[in-house]
């Protein structure tokens, strides 16, 4: 990219195809969609939660793999592992400004969302078939 | 634009920047804001707690068993209230953006009643679930 002031370029023309602008609709729309989706399945996992308070390691077991508790907490844990990878996607582009640091946040917050989702569906698939 | 005249700054330190937080005096929706933000973060962090509860689970008896030792002594119990209310917090900012995503409830009166909402709503149901939760033990 020119950096020269001097460039007879237009600004437009400086900037295009340098970031955003591009998928920011796309964003905010999948965060109102995931928001509107946790409602719902927010209360439904501190439901099945407060509902294994104090119960023993097989009562829990058995609760946690049964096929409708299992669904409910895999939908709340892809949704809000998503909501949340877009969340603080827009935290790290409003603090981070320097490239190379932004680069690797976002990457980092990528694959810990990718990390912590999938021990999350492991666990909740293995409760369920083993 | 009165001139092109050409610069040395580069265009990055040109650009105008707006007044960030510590310019404005502290109010409620701004508090409310900025909680939201906060709360999302704890519960971005948050999630390691509920892998490792159900990684346990689905390990074994013992696996369970220290992992329910170390969420129900007393620090743990802080982390978890402070999950729950964070939770509940960020639940309630996201209804507070629904309406506000529909143009409503944006003007003087109708914000503050929406600000208290959020911060008195989210301390109503983490009360509520831990009362709950002592009550089912």
């Amino acid at each position: 990219m020119s950096n020269n002031p001097n460039s007879m370029r237009t600004t437009v023309r400086q900037v295009r195809h340098l970031g955003s602008a591009k998928s920011g609709t796309h964003h905010a729309w999948h965060m109102r969609l995931t928001s509107f989706a946790l409602v719902p399945l927010t209360i439904a996992f501190v439901w099945i939660v407060l509902s294994l308070v104090g119960k023993d390691y097989n009562t829990v077991r058995a609760a946690l793999g049964s096929p409708v508790i299992a669904i409910i907490m895999l939908l709340f844990i892809l949704t809000s592992i998503y909501h949340m990878m877009l969340g603080m996607q827009t935290i790290i582009e409003d603090y981070v400004h320097s490239e190379g640091a932004k680069t690797f946040s976002l990457a980092l917050n990528i694959f810990f969302s990718f990390a912590v989702g999938l021990a999350c569906v492991y666990a909740v698939l293995r409760l369920s078939f083993v | 634009m009165a001139e092109a005249k050409p610069s040395t700054v580069s265009p990055e330190a040109r650009r105008p920047l707006s007044p960030h937080l510590q310019i404005y005096r502290p109010m409620l929706t701004m508090m409310m804001s900025i909680m939201h933000r906060i709360t999302g973060v704890a519960l971005y962090v948050g999630t390691l707690l509920l892998a490792a509860w159900l990684i346990a689970a689905a390990t074994d008896a013992r696996a369970f068993a220290t992992i329910s030792d170390l969420l129900t002594s007393f620090i743990g119990r802080i982390i978890l209230l402070g999950f729950t209310w964070s939770l509940f917090h960020h639940l309630m900012g996201g209804l507070r953006h629904f309406i506000q995503d529909t143009g409503r409830g944006m003007e003087h009166p109708q914000r503050e009643y929406l600000a208290q909402a959020t911060l008195v709503g989210g301390l109503v149901l983490t009360a509520l679930v831990w009362v709950l939760a002592y009550a089912a033990r």
